[in-house]
């Protein structure tokens, strides 16, 4: 990051937090919608790990969203009811419900952060379109498993505990949650991306065999960013999966067809491979779509399809980019990400 | 598991679960032969595969429900409105990512994919939909193995189709100028192929090829919106392991992934047959990449 880039940085995180914090008392009614915004933005800072900074660019990341909820679903059910105690909705008191969670919350960390590692250590040997292709087979194959193993529920779906009393309300909760969540990923993100990690994830995009070759131990490196990104993305999930109150495996938990391919499209609008572009493009894309998916009931993935096509197409280095582009005394500094060399 | 002893016990179901898998591989095949076409000539991995297909079922449906036109005689249709479609695609979006980032392709195909699945959602409903070609079934073995004709009649036509598209590469001239644009297109551009032309007739061959595979699927077999991913997944598939530009190798790996994938369901139980699709990919993927790194090469 340029030495002036670094000087807007200290405004916008200002910026941030004081919207964060004055938004519950402007929108009462509305901190579902402003919690899911916060949401996104966990998700496309979390997808830009690998798909921007590294240039391994993943199409089934929602795969660890889905494993940290239902982890996180399962813990809370049945820590305090012994196992699979059925369907009926729970009720908790405060203090059990505080520590599911929490629980909950580190056990969809340690199982997507393992799973990272597991499957990261033979998919991330993969290159390009290979990983991207296996990466969409992972994603959708663990919905299909799902529907079918009644353990989690099936294809009925899990239902998660309920707000008890004497916590506040189940909005301002997870508002705050993700909130804090966002803030901490990218505050967690700035300090990765400054240091060595940052360096090295950059050249293997750049270049991975020349990166192998100035002894940089890239497996390593490549596990550990794709663990970062599980351990978010898990934590995301955990919350989601409490926030909507019902877990379906296709179109809550491994939701492939919206919040995973949301998360490539938001870090691709506001600039793959930046620090600050993720969340940009999250916050305009789920305004967007916040604003016009009513109008288009019924033809919404009709909409997003032609907007993948639209922004891949005309506008594949972001908001970001054209910043760069536009202003390079400003946001000049390191090329975008488009300096990836084509590895066919 | 107790399937698998069933299948233990009386091998004709095996037999007769191999013999449907052979019978609708060979659709998987003339799918997977057109995403090899497009891989090879102009480096792009079509992911709306699927959704070419699915829509080819749809077409064929249509013209049965309304003027009660057999799908075979659908299948030409089927295969002309997608080569239409074909070309209106790659002059709207494709024409722009030949030549850029792959994952590019990747992305803008994939929201092509979304946008017709979605598209048929809306026109035709969700519902899955079959059409009865109304053949006979031949009973074998005691009536323990039933061939219906319609999938025989399938099979043929794939290789009669395999056979059109094998010649037609090799002896006429736009087939030739397409093997030479896959070979090094700008070679082919100095010695005055137009590889736009080349390009656009290459992808609306591919979407007529996946059109026609979609009637055939109908035909024999049921679709619905949603579906296509598992053809274009399957179609991946088949051209990883048999390789590009290897006809017979695509057309026995499309067989044998259909005997395997009938075996699968049958074993599993047919709610986990999507999921032992994907869980193949990821498999397959892994295990190739393993091999090769044995060589310390890697899959790209």
């Amino acid at each position: 990051m340029s030495a002036r880039l670094q000087r807007l940085s200290a405004p916008a995180w200002t910026g941030l937090i004081v919207a964060g914090l004055v938004v519950p008392w402007l929108f009462p009614h509305h901190l579902t919608v402003f919690a899911f915004a916060w949401c996104m933005v966990v998700l496309a800072l979390s997808w830009d790990i690998c798909g921007g900074q590294m240039g391994y660019n993943s199409f089934g990341n929602i795969f660890f969203f889905g494993i940290g909820m239902y982890a996180c679903a399962v813990v809370q059910r049945d820590l305090w009811h012994g196992v699979a105690s059925g369907q009926a909705q729970l009720v908790l008191t405060a203090p059990q419900y505080l520590i599911g969670l929490g629980l909950g919350l580190v056990a969809g960390v340690v199982a997507a952060v393992a799973l990272a590692f597991l499957l990261g250590s033979q998919i991330l040997g993969m290159r390009g379109h290979y990983f991207a292709i296996c990466t969409l087979g992972l994603g959708i194959a663990a919905g299909e498993i799902a529907t079918g193993v009644d353990f989690i529920g099936a294809g009925s779906g899990m239902v998660t505990p309920l707000m008890p009393a004497g916590l506040p309300g189940k909005e301002i909760f997870y508002y705050a949650f993700f909130m804090l969540l966002a803030l901490f990923a990218l505050w967690l993100l700035s300090r990765l991306y400054a240091g060595r990690f940052g360096l090295a994830l950059n050249a293997i995009r750049d270049n991975e065999d020349k990166a192998e070759a100035m002894g940089l131990p890239t497996v390593a490196y490549k596990t550990t960013a794709w663990a970062v990104s599980a351990a978010l993305l898990a934590l995301a999930g955990g919350g989601v999966g409490n926030l909507v109150g019902f877990i379906d495996p296709i179109d809550v938990a491994f939701a492939g067809a919206s919040f995973g391919v949301w998360m490539i499209l938001m870090a691709i609008l506001g600039g793959k491979g930046t620090l600050w572009g993720p969340l940009i493009g999250a916050f305009l894309f789920y305004a967007a779509k916040e604003v016009t998916w009513t109008y288009f009931l019924g033809w919404q993935r009709v909409m997003l399809g032609a907007l993948i096509v639209i922004i891949v197409v005309f506008f594949p280095e972001g908001i970001m980019g054209w910043l760069r582009e536009r202003f390079p005394a400003r946001f000049g500094g390191a090329p975008a990400s488009e300096t990836q060399e084509d590895r066919s | 598991m107790d399937n698998l002893l069933l299948l233990y016990q009386a091998p004709t179901i095996l037999l007769q679960l191999v013999v449907d898998g052979l019978l609708v591989g060979a659709v998987f095949a003339l799918a997977a032969y057109g995403m090899a076409l497009v891989w090879g000539v102009m480096n792009i991995i079509n992911v709306s595969q699927g959704e070419y297909v699915i829509l080819g079922g749809y077409i064929s449906y249509f013209l049965f429900r309304q003027f009660g036109l057999h799908p075979l005689l659908g299948l030409p249709i089927a295969g002309l409105a997608l080569f239409l479609l074909g070309l209106l695609l790659y002059r709207v979006v494709i024409h722009r990512i030949v030549g850029r980032d792959m994952f590019i392709s990747l992305l803008a195909t994939f929201g092509i994919s979304i946008l017709l699945q979605q598209l048929m959602n809306e026109l035709f409903g969700p519902d899955v939909v079959s059409v009865d070609a109304g053949m006979p079934t031949w009973y074998f073995l005691g009536n323990a193995v039933t061939v219906p004709t319609a999938k025989l009649l399938a099979f043929g036509v794939v290789l009669a189709i395999a056979a059109l598209l094998v010649a037609g590469l090799r002896y006429s001239r736009l087939g030739q100028a397409i093997r030479a644009t896959a070979q090094n297109a700008r070679a082919a551009r100095v010695l005055g192929v137009d590889t736009d032309r080349v390009y656009a007739a290459t992808y609306a061959l591919n979407a007529a090829l996946c059109g026609m595979a979609g009637s055939l699927v109908v035909m024999i077999w049921v679709i619905h919106p949603f579906i296509g991913l598992t053809y274009t997944v399957r179609s991946f598939m088949i051209v990883i392991v048999a390789g590009l530009g290897n006809l017979p190798g695509v057309f026995a790996t499309g067989l044998g992934l259909g005997a395997l994938e009938q075996i699968a369901g049958f074993v599993l139980g047919a709610e986990f047959q999507s999921a032992f699709v994907f869980s193949l990919l990821v498999v397959i993927l892994i295990v190739r990449n393993a091999w090769l790194r044995r060589r310390r090469e890697y899959l790209s």
